[in-house]
Formats: C-alpha cells, sequence, structure tokens
C-alpha cells in the first residue's frame, strides 16, 4: 500500500538523496517502523528454533516412535504421544460434529432470514461468547457441566447407544465428551461468525435465480446459497478445528487426565495442551521437560497446517464473491 | 398443490425454524454463562476479595488482592511491549511494506497469532524464566506480548490501509513528508479502528491463562516484577479445581469479576467504532 503517489517526484538516486530522505524524516521513519516488523520476524523464528532446539532429546531417543508409542512414564523416562494427540483429535472432531450443524444453522438464519435488526444483535452477542476466557468456560465446565452429563447425558446415550464401543463403559462425568462438548461451546463463535460474512458474501442473483425456477426458500438456500459459499463455510470449521485443538484450560479441567488411549467417550483422557499444562512446570529430567516441548512442537505443527488450511479457503471464498 | 409440493412447503418451513431454533441456543448460550457466573459470583463475593491476600492450603478465608494486582502488573508489561511494536509493525505493513517483504511479515504475524497460547508459554519460559531461575511477572508479561503484538499489528495495517489514498495525495501535495503525513493524516484518520484493536486485544490477552502458568506462576504474597506473580486466571484455575468449597467461592468470584471487565472492554471497543466511522469514506 501507498508507495510513491503520482504526486511525489520521480524515485531519486544516490546517496546524497538517501542522506536528504533521512534528514526530513522519511528514511528514519521506514527504518525504525521495519525494526519493529522484523521483531515479529525474529520472534516467530525464534519461537520454531526454540522449540526445535529444546527438543532433541526425544526426537533422538525415540525417532518417530514417539508419535506412534502410547507409553507416558516419567520414572522409568519412556515418553510417548499417542495417548495425547488422541484425546486432542478425539475432543476437536467431536467438538467439530456438535458445532458445525448448529453453528452453520445458526450462521443460516442470521445470515439469510432474520431482520437486518436482530442479525447484527444476535452477531453481537455471538461475537462476545468468542472473547469469554477459556478459564471461564473451564469453570462453568467443571462445575455445571460435569454433573449435567454424569446424571443425565451420559446414562441416557448409555442406555440407548450402549451398544456401540463408543457408548459404554464407566460414567465419570469427566472424560472426552464433556470435553469435546465444551470445545463445541468455544468454537461455535468463531463457525457462527465466519459463516455468516461467507454467506453475506453469495450475490441476490443467486437467490432470485433459484426461486425464480421455483425452488422454495430452503431450497434456494440449500442448493443455491450454501453451495456458492462453502470454502467461506470450510475455512470456517477449520479455523474452528485450530482452535479446539490448540484449547488448554477448559479441556485440562475436564478431560480427566489420564494418559490412555480408550475406545469409550466417557473414559478418561489427556489433550497435547493438558499434559503439557499439567506437568511442565514439575518436570525434573531433561528428557521429560523437552519430551514436553516436542509435544508443544506436534500441537504447533498441527495448527500451522489446520490454520493456514482455513485461511486458503477464506481466502478463496472472499475473491469469487467480488468477482 | 400435489403432495410432493405440499411436503416442500413443509421441509421449507421446518428446517428454516430449525435455523432460527440454532441461532437462539447460540445465543442462549451466552446468557446461560453470564447469568450462571454473575449468580454464582455475586454469591461470593466480598469485601475481603479485594482487600486482602490469598491464603495458603487449609486456612478459611483471604481474597485475592495479590491476584488483581498481579494481573494489572502482568497486562501493564504485556501492553507496554505488545502494544507499541504492534503498532509500529503495522505501519511498516501499511505504509511502507513493498511486497515480498509485508508479505512475509504479514505471514509470520498470521503464524503466531495462530500459536496455541500454551506452546507461547513453553518459549517465554525458555527465553525468561530458564535463564531469570525462576517465575516472574516479567516473564508473564512477555508470554502475553507475544499474543498481543501479531492482534495489534493486523488490526493497525487494516485500519490504516483503509483510510483513502486521497488523503495522503493532499497531505503530499501541500508539502508534508512522508512520515508526516502519516502521523499527521492517516493515523488520525484510523484512530478509531486502532483503538478498538488494540482494546480488543488487551482483553484478549487478559484472560489468558495457559501462557501464564509457568511463567508468571502463583503467589500468596505481592512481590516485586522479579518474583512468581499471582494473577486471577491462574488463580481461578488453581480454586477451581481444589479440594476447598471455600475456594470454589472465590473461583466463582474471580470468574466473575473477570469476565466482567472482559466484557466490558469488548463492549467498550465496539462502541468506540460504531461511534462514528472509522474512516470517512
Amino acid at each position: 500500500m501507498a508507495t510513491s503517489s503520482p504526486v511525489s517526484a520521480p524515485p531519486p538516486r544516490g546517496a546524497r538523496v538517501w542522506f536528504g530522505r533521512l534528514r526530513n524524516g522519511d528514511e528514519v521513519a521506514r527504518l525504525v517502523t521495519l525494526a519493529f516488523a522484523c521483531t515479529i520476524l525474529v520472534v516467530t523464528v525464534g519461537l520454531i528454533f526454540q522449540l526445535w532446539a529444546t527438543s532433541a532429546l526425544p526426537r533422538h531417543k525415540f525417532g518417530f516412535g514417539f508419535l506412534t508409542s502410547s507409553q507416558w512414564n516419567p520414572v522409568t523416562g519412556e515418553f510417548g504421544a499417542l495417548p495425547f494427540i488422541y484425546g486432542t483429535v478425539v475432543t476437536s472432531v467431536l467438538a467439530l460434529l456438535i458445532a458445525v450443524p448448529l453453528g452453520v444453522g445458526a450462521a443460516i438464519f442470521l445470515a439469510e432470514l432474520a431482520p437486518p435488526r436482530i442479525s447484527s444483535t444476535f452477531t453481537f452477542f455471538i461475537e462476545l461468547l468468542a472473547a469469554v476466557p477459556s478459564v471461564i468456560y473451564g469453570l462453568l465446565a467443571f462445575f455445571a457441566l460435569v454433573p449435567i452429563m454424569r446424571d443425565y447425558v451420559e446414562p441416557f446415550l448409555k442406555r440407548t447407544l450402549g451398544f456401540l464401543g463408543i457408548f459404554s463403559g464407566t460414567i465419570f462425568g469427566l472424560g472426552y465428551l464433556t470435553a469435546g462438548v465444551i470445545l463445541a461451546i468455544m468454537t461455535l463463535p468463531f463457525i457462527i461468525s465466519i459463516s455468516r460474512e461467507a454467506l453475506l458474501e453469495v450475490p441476490t442473483e443467486q437467490r432470485e435465480a433459484a426461486l425464480a425456477l421455483g425452488a422454495t426458500r430452503w431450497e434456494s438456500t440449500w442448493q443455491a446459497v450454501v453451495p456458492y459459499a462453502r470454502l467461506g463455510i470450510f475455512g470456517s470449521v477449520f479455523l474452528g478445528l485450530a482452535r479446539a485443538l490448540g484449547e488448554t484450560m477448559a479441556v485440562t479441567m475436564v478431560i480427566g487426565n489420564d494418559p490412555k488411549v480408550h475406545e469409550s467417550l466417557f473414559a478418561l483422557g489427556y489433550s497435547i495442551a493438558a499434559i503439557v499444562a499439567n506437568e511442565f512446570s514439575e518436570a525434573t529430567t531433561d528428557l521429560h521437560v523437552q519430551s514436553l516441548v516436542l509435544l508443544g512442537l506436534v500441537l504447533f505443527l498441527l495448527t500451522i497446517v489446520i490454520n493456514a488450511l482455513a485461511r486458503l479457503l477464506i481466502i478463496a471464498t472472499a475473491r469469487r464473491g467480488s468477482s | 398443490m400435489t403432495l410432493r409440493n405440499r411436503w416442500r412447503k413443509i421441509l421449507s418451513y421446518m428446517m428454516l425454524s430449525l435455523t432460527g431454533v440454532c441461532a437462539v441456543v447460540a445465543v442462549a448460550t451466552l446468557f446461560l454463562i453470564l447469568g450462571y457466573l454473575v449468580y454464582n459470583g455475586w454469591r461470593s463475593i466480598d469485601w475481603n476479595f479485594f482487600t486482602q491476600l490469598s491464603k495458603p492450603a487449609g486456612e478459611a478465608g483471604g481474597g485475592m488482592k495479590n491476584a488483581i494486582v498481579g494481573s494489572f502488573q502482568i497486562i501493564l508489561l504485556a501492553t507496554a511491549i505488545g502494544l507499541p511494536v504492534g503498532f509500529l509493525a503495522g505501519v511498516y505493513l501499511a505504509e511502507f511494506g513493498g511486497k515480498t517483504f509485508a508479505f512475509l511479515v504479514r505471514y509470520m504475524a498470521d503464524l503466531l497469532n495462530g500459536v496455541p497460547s500454551i506452546v507461547i508459554g513453553i518459549f517465554a519460559y525458555a527465553v525468561v524464566v530458564v535463564p531469570m531461575h525462576g517465575n516472574s511477572a516479567w516473564a508473564g508479561g512477555l508470554a502475553l506480548s507475544l499474543i498481543l503484538i501479531p492482534i495489534t499489528a493486523r488490526s493497525t495495517e487494516q485500519f490504516m490501509t483503509s483510510v483513502p489514498q486521497t488523503l495522503r495525495e493532499g497531505a503530499l501535495a501541500l508539502g508534508a513528508s512522508k512520515w508526516k503525513t502519516i502521523a499527521t493524516v492517516v493515523v488520525p484518520a484510523a484512530y478509531r479502528g486502532i483503538a478498538t484493536g488494540m482494546i480488543l486485544g488487551v482483553a484478549r490477552i487478559a484472560g489468558e491463562t495457559a501462557p501464564l502458568l509457568f511463567t508468571s506462576g502463583n503467589s500468596d504474597n505481592m512481590n516485586g516484577l522479579n518474583q512468581p506473580t499471582a494473577s486471577l486466571p491462574v488463580m481461578i484455575f488453581y480454586r477451581a479445581l481444589s479440594p476447598y468449597d471455600d475456594w470454589h467461592r472465590q473461583a466463582w468470584a474471580a470468574g466473575m469479576v473477570l469476565l466482567l471487565l472482559v466484557l466490558f472492554a469488548n463492549i467498550a471497543a465496539r462502541l468506540i467504532l460504531s461511534r462514528g466511522i472509522a474512516v470517512q469514506k
């Protein structure tokens, strides 16, 4: 943006002119802001380097076996990431299974049906929901959601769908399912507000054409409008996924902290972020600390990939919407 | 009307009302959260919460004065580092950035923005806590500033680029140098947007817990900036998971205070932005 504007002189050359620019302040301003822009670069590169450098020990000792081993025993010095990766992925996928239909439905209502006043009021409240700190979601989940899950939801699922392996076993209230539900609530606002924007980008002609062909309001929405905005909606889903993967506090408080792989969703589990939060300050051996850093690196790479996908999809819809 | 058409009509109404239900459920969640938190927090809060230090496990009573002060210290440190850096980096991206390098910085800022906050905590631990041999408010402040910098940079850039080019050309035509143009024309034209972005960023870091767990740590006293420092979010985490009823009450009270602060900041930021458009177009 704002390169040389048409009215300014043609680009001058040579050291004399550069000193002239330095004296009137432009070059100073450019260099100062450049320095601060560079700090972003330095910090991000430094962060990646730091994670890589301080996880050398387990990388060399376990290699790729780190990702597939489910042994986590600080006493014997065995560290495997599988229970944590499993827990992170299972809770995030559960969160999406709940949040995507609900979020896309709400976005359709806000973008297509609601009168502007209601739509903007609802959107305002939903964006406030996105601002609630995660530890507060954790607090509510721990004291309000856990009893509800333990006394009503999980017994009901066990009675009706108990023949499936995933809804069997002891009911604690804590566990994968509860963590998934609280993550769903936390990702919902992101999915709604970005899907809504994607739906609002859809040209009116798209709706009119479908209605003119005799489609009902729902058919026009579902068959003409939603497919047009699908990339943006997928983008919102990936963004929600990235947030769910990296979410720490709420999950730590309700997942149950058991470093094993369980088939049942009622079982206690663990997630990558939760194990780092719980054990990092208490880890004593270098191998333990570095294994936790390596888990952090795995989480970081996971979210980078998901975020990049989300951004690409959102950019792609924005381009198409404006063309 | 054939049966099939009638069915299509019914299906249409059904699905459309279902989307309305989804929206109502989403908004209702906010009010449930707010209501439940204020209900429990209001019952638990008293003057001791604001005026007394927290007590170690097993002792009854106590408040969260240290956590409130500590939170403000850490946020102040984070703001003092994060806002200037983020703002100036944003100015670079909007006004001086070329093609390749600005793209790189923008990409890195987005990358940093997407880093899970617990990973930021690991980084701040390695950079500050290890050399200082212990938790400190500095470490917590730095960790939070790393979250604040990319948010501020990107929002500053966004609002500055939406200032019309003609304003810049006008100032340049009058003989102003480029930095004078930026300082006296572009930034004032975009200041509402920039301020909104900054307030939202600070509100975001105010509730962050994960990066503080092993950077600023926790403490029952008010120490200097070089010592472990309590903060509201960390306190909520430990108190909620404790086995004591009294501590649970304190967690609720702290949760209410924190949530009200964050929501207040968010609403204020949105009011600033809507009170007059950021840029006259």
